[in-house]
């Protein structure tokens, strides 16, 4: 129903209203928004939402092992589940509502479609241990995922199983450990760049190394000299992201590659930001000896405020025997899973997971591939590059760009710009907030002071670039215009203002605990 | 391509922004004899209807699991999910939000991750839960590696009823940590066994309750042994609802819990998405891996959450952190909330108590059957049986006959001697007209 307006006034009566004397809600309601408080305060302890038949037993046949104490779990009925879930959803962003530009997670649209399909019973109402005839669909699928991943990346073979991206590194790490020990080889070292992803040391780390870091060159790139200087016949492997966290394609990669190889080592590329290239570059024909995709990103399954993602491995010749269990390998009709350590497989790392991997990312992932095909992907790594490089073009003459030149799919800003303006980078991005922006990724890489690392992936249109572009303008001009308040106060407009990080670390309370 | 909002006039433009002259110039500092010309050779571009109906083909070759009588479990188990669980995790600002790097704008996920929180840790019984790990045997591995960490002990010992593929993932990254894992036959009712390996080195003792077999165990005794010889006790679990029925690991002196939360407001999915839940003693959290979330206030004195904590992980610690993960199960972790949110306590021991009735029923079907031994002696919703002949052949021939009988030990473990060994769960999905068909089916072939 639309509202009448005949006889109502339909302008403020009020032109401007200061914002000091704008009345807080008496409720802490903020508009729409309800002040929704946790389950714990709006639940019954005799309440549920499901109906269920009486049971015929008590659970007395259990004995001294049945629970006897509350487990103190609230209930509500099913109406007020929904709005209290609904209410706290309301209080995200998401990509669905606007340009997200958090850089090296790439944001971009996710498809319903391939929601529909991984919600299919053949898919989703299937049971990993089900006899195998059961399942030759789901394998398939797999099969050509595989298929897709080997193909785009120009590499031998791919572990599916990994559930997120730095499990898909430490599958790669842990292959590239199998494969030295093989051959009697115990090395110790795994060199990385200042600029990579906290979880590449923390990958070499957890797989054993001791992880060195390799400099950087003026120009944002890996520097061949240090990386030289500390090559030697423990380095186990060498961690580089391609294109980098700076935005930058690492134009020396193939000499890396070779340096690495001469010393014995294996070359493992993060393969977080592969959006930049499908379809244009193979790290196969890079000389990448494992990589692992982060089908969360560069395919698109949602980020579910903050997962489940999924990182397959794609890995060279050299690298293959040692992928973990479960191979994909051809049946006599189709293909099968391969579970255990068979002569076939008897140089397998183990297993990196109880199950095959992330069934469900597999088939939206899947979805994503075929709905865009072999022209859809290259374009698709094209306008993302294209969506990067002209957000750098607009903002370059009132922010600094931390390199001269073109970048790829993630333009990397630092914070000399904001010198003198008694503005950080923090401020700015809060700022952000309040003109209806997530923020970028900040001070990562930490290479660069201050950085801000955008994103904007393939899926935004030029009219929403542009409205991101302006609101960065505007922000700009403030900061230089000596408008501090309005970024060292923001968030005003969020849901909330700006929250005491250092409180919650020095006393956490990590649960609700009444009162 | 219908993702792609970049008209050719926009590309264009654009270009004449950035200066460039082409699309291909953009690429410029990619090597020559690594630049590709060409799409790779793969199908192009096509509609959703088309998507759909290849997919639709693959997914109908597969037997879903509600299409007949279904007995899988091993570590996954078919519950009903309500349809508000699934719509909800559906909603745009749940499902396609990042990590809340962003607190002020991500209020919505992190009071959810908080609840999860409080919920993991009251199942469990333990004080702190962690925001989620993948699932619950990398949870399991973690929690090894803490173990490891904790008492700076080298040596973790397995108990005889934690599932195989557990056990292989724990000694996967274990053996890179440098800690030795000894992982001991297969047994039904012998959790106690590790205790005859307790020493100075043991960092850890996993034990599993209830086991791989279903078998349920009160291993308060163990633990206090196992505390006795300075080693963490980690408990594992793959069938959360047995919480709401089973004395949790809580009370019986875990240290760890690392478990398995599928069951809890998931589907199967062929094996994942899962979410593995991580819950520990109060004056472990600082050594614990994955995020965590924590109350606090803003500027304006109202409360809110934030990630807290973080100096344990990655991207702050980098190779010092306690774990490398990043990206952990958040949208498989709301739908567990939501899910325990409408189950409340009353639902969720209702819901354990028919779990459990429906496997009293199938043990009693079962044991009267000529040549089937029933080998569990207490369990929650799943027993093993020794059949006269080997499982696994007779797994896949009640499949033609559209009858999923369970898990065969040997598809786990291939070495453990228990080729007749079959497991099978009931959950309150299983009617009686399951097992009847299953009875049946089984007579038969045994006939």
């Amino acid at each position: 129903m639309s509202l009448v307006n005949v006889g109502r006034p339909t302008r403020p009566e009020i032109e401007t209203t200061p914002a000091a004397v704008v009345p807080a809600s008496l409720t802490g309601a903020h508009g729409l928004l309800q002040d929704e408080a946790l389950i714990f305060e709006l639940g019954g302890w005799e309440k549920t939402g499901v109906d269920l038949p009486e049971p015929e037993i008590n659970g007395s046949d259990l004995g001294d092992l049945y629970r006897t104490d509350p487990i103190s779990l609230p209930g509500l009925s099913e109406p007020e589940t929904v709005r209290h879930y609904v209410r706290l959803s309301q209080k995200n962003h998401a990509i669905d509502l606007a340009l997200y530009p958090l850089g090296s997670c790439t944001m971009k649209h996710n498809p319903r479609l391939n929601e529909k399909l991984a919600r299919l019973p053949g898919f989703a109402d299937l049971h990993p241990l089900q006899p195998a005839s059961t399942t030759k669909g789901a394998v398939e699928l797999m099969a050509g995922l595989a298929h897709w991943l080997t193909t785009l990346t120009g590499m031998a073979a791919v572990a599916l199983s990994p559930k997120a991206g730095a499990h898909g590194e430490l599958c790669g790490i842990l292959a590239i450990r199998a494969a030295h020990e093989a051959r009697g080889d115990a090395r110790r070292r795994v060199l990385t760049p200042t600029s990579a992803h906290g979880t590449n040391p923390a990958t070499a780390a957890q797989a054993g190394y001791d992880v060195e870091e390799i400099a950087q060159t003026a120009d944002g790139r890996v520097d061949l000299a240090d990386l030289t200087s500390k090559l030697g016949p423990d380095v186990a492997a060498v961690m580089v992201t391609n294109p980098n966290t700076c935005g930058l394609f690492e134009n020396d990669v193939i000499e890396i590659a070779r340096l690495t190889h001469e010393a014995g080592a294996y070359f493992y590329c993060d393969g977080a930001n592969f959006n930049a290239i499908v379809g244009r570059v193979r790290p196969g024909d890079l000389g990448v000896d494992a990589m692992h995709i982060n089908l969360h990103k560069t395919f698109s399954t949602p980020h579910g405020g903050g997962g489940p993602g999924a990182g397959p491995v794609v890995l060279s010749e050299a690298l293959a025997p040692f992928a973990p269990l479960p191979w994909i390998v051809a049946g006599p009709d189709g293909p099968e899973l391969l579970e255990q350590a068979t002569s076939e497989a008897s140089d397998a790392l183990g297993r990196l997971c109880v199950f095959h991997g992330q069934m469900g990312m597999f088939v939206r992932a899947y979805a994503y591939m075929l709905s865009h095909g072999a022209d859809g992907l290259r374009q698709a790594s094209t306008d993302a590059v294209l969506n990067a490089n002209y957000i750098k073009a607009r903002l370059q003459d009132v922010m600094s760009p931390a390199f001269k030149g073109l970048c790829m799919h993630e333009a990397l800003f630092d914070d000399r710009w904001l010198e003198g303006t008694g503005v950080t980078t923090l401020d700015f991005a809060k700022a952000m907030i309040d003109e209806g922006f997530h923020p970028m990724t900040m001070y990562f890489p930490l290479v660069v002071h201050g950085a801000m690392l955008i994103e904007p992936t393939e899926t935004e249109s030029k009219a929403e670039l542009d409205r991101f572009v302006e609101a960065l303008r505007a922000l700009a001009a403030a900061a230089k215009a000596g408008d501090v308040h309005r970024f060292k106060g923001a968030p005003f407009h969020a849901p909330l203002r700006r929250l005491d990080e250092t409180l919650a670390a020095r006393k956490p309370k990590l649960k609700w605990t009444g009162g | 391509m219908r993702y792609l909002p970049l008209t050719e006039p926009d590309r264009a433009h654009m270009l004449a922004v950035i200066g460039a002259p082409s699309l291909d110039a953009l690429f410029a500092d990619v090597p020559d004899s690594a630049r590709l010309d060409r799409p790779v050779d793969l199908p192009y571009v096509k509609g959703e209807a088309e998507v759909e109906r290849i997919l639709s083909r693959l997914a109908a070759k597969n037997t879903a699991a509600g299409a007949g009588p279904f007995f899988c479990g091993a570590g996954a188990y078919r519950h009903h999910v309500p349809a508000t669980v699934d719509h909800l995790i559906q909603r745009s600002e749940f499902l396609t939000s990042y990590t809340p790097y962003q607190p002020e704008i991500t209020q919505g996920t992190l009071q959810t991750v908080f609840e999860f929180q409080t919920q993991v840790a009251a199942l469990t019984g333990m004080d702190t839960a962690n925001a989620s790990m993948y699932d619950g045997s990398t949870a399991a591995a973690e929690a090894v590696l803490m173990a490891h960490r904790v008492t700076r002990r080298a040596k973790a010992v397995l108990s005889p009823g934690l599932h195989p593929h557990y056990a292989e993932t724990i000694r996967t990254l274990a053996h890179s940590a440098g800690v030795d894992v000894v992982r001991l036959p297969l047994g039904i009712d012998n959790e106690a066994e590790v205790l005859n390996h307790l020493g100075p080195d043991v960092a850890c003792i996993v034990l599993q309750t209830p086991n791989l077999f279903g078998t349920a165990t009160d291993l308060t005794a163990v633990a206090e042994a196992a505390h006795a010889a300075g080693a963490l006790v980690i408990v594992v679990t793959t069938e959360a609802i047995s919480y709401g029925l089973l004395k949790p690991p809580g009370a019986m002196g875990a240290d760890i819990v690392a478990a398995e939360g599928q069951s809890i407001g998931n589907g199967l999915n062929f094996g994942g998405p899962y979410v593995g839940l991580f819950a520990v003693r109060d004056k472990l959290v600082r050594q614990m891996p994955g995020r965590v979330c924590g109350e606090t206030l803003d500027a304006d004195g109202r409360r809110g959450f934030v990630l807290t904590l973080s100096t344990r992980e990655q991207h702050i610690r980098r190779e010092k952190a306690t774990s490398n993960i990043c990206t952990n199960s958040g949208l498989c972790a709301l739908a567990f909330t939501i899910h325990m949110s409408l189950l409340g306590e009353v639902g969720l021991r209702r819901l354990a108590l028919l779990n459990h009735q429906a496997a009293l029923k199938l043990r009693s079907a079962l044991e009267v059957i000529g040549g089937i031994e029933v080998l569990t002696p207490r369990f929650f919703n799943e027993i093993a049986i020794r059949l006269p002949v080997p499982a696994a052949p007779l797994v896949d021939a009640l499949a033609l006959k559209g009858i999923l009988a369970g898990v065969p030990v040997s598809r786990l473990d291939p070495g453990a001697g228990m080729d007749n060994v079959l497991l099978l769960a009931a959950t309150e999905t299983t009617q009686e007209d399951d097992i009847a068909a299953l009875v049946s089916g089984l007579q038969e072939a045994l006939a």
